[in-house]
């Protein structure tokens, strides 16, 4: 075997971080079960991710032990839930570095975080009072990426038809990485907002975005994150990578569904109008007309998913208990073996980068002329468990001039043999259908 | 194994070869024409069925589409059930294609009916799989409605 020396100086291969992935595995009751009589082998974490017992637990004892409604009680389940709540919001807000902890908002998921948003824009262009960053008219534009999912790019649409704004759109290039090189004609004075994915779901492209942001800054656009398919896989600093506001969901990153995140800028929350109104997002309410909380909860209207949140908050514990540097470092392992394990199959053709470099643990790919379903359909029957069809996003294949694409994608709990599982199965796919 | 269940090598024969694939203009100039344009929104599957009808029975039945072997080759069963085929006739083949594969594998398929059809009978053990094995149909109904031809009992025949 030859290694090659790295130069003295420079961070050396033992100093990444590692962690021991079948004691991981051992955390997850789900991964012990069989499938249509074979092991089960999950690479559909990129559509949602497993939950480990540490997160199950949490999610049971809230309902067993504390379960009450919060931020109304004054009895002691009340103040029991609403510090488990609030517990769980600082712990998010320390995952990801926020500021202050009163920039998270809980949500549903990262769609109703991108709607939340789009809709404070579009609340805010029919009052004249409004903050002008969120006032939307003709001439105004918005920016997104032909590599959104469809929750980065309906809510937009929708808003341009409502404001009369216009929608533009930055290309993919043939690699699947984003074409920048239109950037200044694209993102201009006319720009209110530029909303981006960071890490794409189908592509797995992690998108660079230093370069989009100082000019978003030079034209004093505001900068969404859909960090949907990121914060679960790799460290995020919202303070380093200098976004107005990041999307993402608990179910990814070994959470619950029901609850996602959106993070803004503590003064940027404060100037937004309300979307939702009911209970809990109130200052003062008469029958002519109402005064809104300050964020967050002006964006948490009704009883929100309170044991949800709690079990997110255990998710971010264990995430953080493995470390995400080591989690990130696993799954680059585990995609640049995906990567020449996938180049040995016949007729196999991957859709966006094919080198491990800015890339993350999701990989999708055609298999000759066989369609995606029935890819899904033989691996199924073998436990292998990907995921078929236009993955909500039907933009991103049409670019590359196909219906659906076939994904597999990896977690801190996915192991090379698995990826070796799936290489087998498309040999049995190939089978049935050459 | 399961698998062979849903992928009959009758299925994998009319994905292999399909019968009757491609668009056609109608041959006589007074036939009526429909056509119908269906999507499976959840996997992105698409087909275009057309129709031509004396008014009473299918002159022909042509399609073109792309999706998976299942919704592939039951367009290419659809084809060759149906065309030339009077449209009570049709509606009966139609009603029982459509039993079939609602009765998530507790129908027995009737050959003598269905044809090639009954190979589907595995298909219907899949939900996820119904809708690509019904999509042409489902078009087929449209197509057939829009060229004043019902093939549901529910709607009035020619």
């Amino acid at each position: 075997m030859t290694t090659i020396a790295i130069p003295e100086g420079m961070p050396q291969y033992d100093d990444v971080p590692r962690f021991d992935v079948a004691a991981v595995r051992a955390d997850f009751p789900i991964l012990d079960r069989e499938v249509n009589g074979h092991r089960l082998v999950y690479l559909d974490s990129a559509n949602t991710a497993h939950k480990p017992r540490q997160v199950l637990d949490v999610l049971a004892e809230h309902y067993a032990m504390h379960n009450a409604n919060v931020s109304r009680s004054v009895h002691t389940l009340g103040t029991e839930a609403t510090e488990a709540y609030e517990g769980a919001r600082a712990k998010v807000a320390a995952f990801i570095n926020a500021p202050s902890v009163d920039e998270v908002v809980f949500t549903k998921n990262s769609t109703e975080a991108i709607n939340i948003v789009a809709y404070a824009f579009s609340n805010a262009s029919l009052r004249p009072d409004a903050d002008p960053r969120f006032r939307l008219g003709p001439g105004d534009e918005v920016v997104i990426s032909e590599m959104e999912h469809h929750s980065n790019i309906v809510p937009w649409q929708l808003l341009c038809e409502r404001t009369g704004a216009t929608l533009r759109w930055f290309p993919v290039t043939e690699q699947g990485r984003l074409d920048e090189s239109g950037l200044d004609g694209l993102v201009t004075e006319r720009t209110k907002i530029v909303s981006l994915v960071h890490t794409s779901n189908i592509l797995g492209t992690v998108n660079a975005t230093s370069r989009i942001t100082q000019r978003v800054r030079e034209v004093g656009a505001l900068l969404l994150l859909d960090c949907s398919q990121s914060v679960p896989h790799m460290p995020m600093d919202v303070v380093d990578y200098d976004a107005d506001f990041i999307v993402f969901t608990g179910h990814k990153m070994c959470g619950p569904t029901g609850v996602g995140v959106l993070w803004g800028r503590g003064e940027l929350l404060a100037a937004m109008p309300p979307v939702f109104g009911g209970g809990s997002m109130i200052e003062t309410v008469s029958m002519a007309r109402s005064t809104f909380a300050a964020p967050p909860a002006r964006f948490e209207a009704g009883t929100p998913p309170i044991a949800e949140a709690v079990a997110l908050g255990a998710a971010v514990d264990y995430l953080s208990g493995v470390g995400m540097r080591a989690i990130q470092w696993h799954e680059k392992e585990l995609t640049a073996y995906a990567l020449d394990a996938l180049a040995t199959v016949p007729g196999l053709r991957i859709f966006g980068p094919n080198v491990p470099v800015g890339r993350g643990g999701t990989i999708s790919f055609a298999l000759g002329d066989i369609h995606p379903h029935d890819v899904g359909q033989v691996l199924d029957s073998l436990g292998v468990q990907v995921r078929v069809g236009h993955h909500c996003a039907k933009p991103v294949c049409s670019r590359f001039g196909v219906p659906a694409m076939t994904r597999a994608s990896f977690y801190l709990y996915t192991t090379t043999e698995e990826i070796d599982a799936l290489v087998a199965g498309l040999e049995q796919v190939r089978k049935v259908f050459d | 194994m399961q698998l062979d269940q849903l992928y009959q090598e009758i299925i994998l024969d009319h994905y292999k070869h399909p019968h009757g694939r491609g668009l056609r203009d109608a041959v006589d100039p007074d036939a009526r024409v429909g056509e119908a344009h269906h999507v499976n929104p959840t996997c992105g599957d698409e087909i275009t069925v057309r129709v031509t009808t004396d008014g009473k029975v299918f002159t022909d039945i042509s399609y073109d589409g792309m999706g998976c072997s299942i919704s592939q080759a039951s367009a290419s069963v659809l084809h060759e059930l149906l065309r030339g085929r009077a449209a009570d006739d049709a509606s009966v083949v139609h009603e029982a294609f459509v039993e079939l594969m609602s009765g998530r594998g507790q129908v027995t398929p009737d050959e003598e009916v269905l044809g090639d059809g009954v190979a589907f009978a595995g298909v219907a053990r899949y939900p996820a799989r119904v809708k690509c094995a019904l999509l042409s149909w489902m078009a087929f109904k449209d197509a057939a409605a829009r060229a004043g031809v019902g093939v549901s009992p529910t709607e009035v025949k020619a």
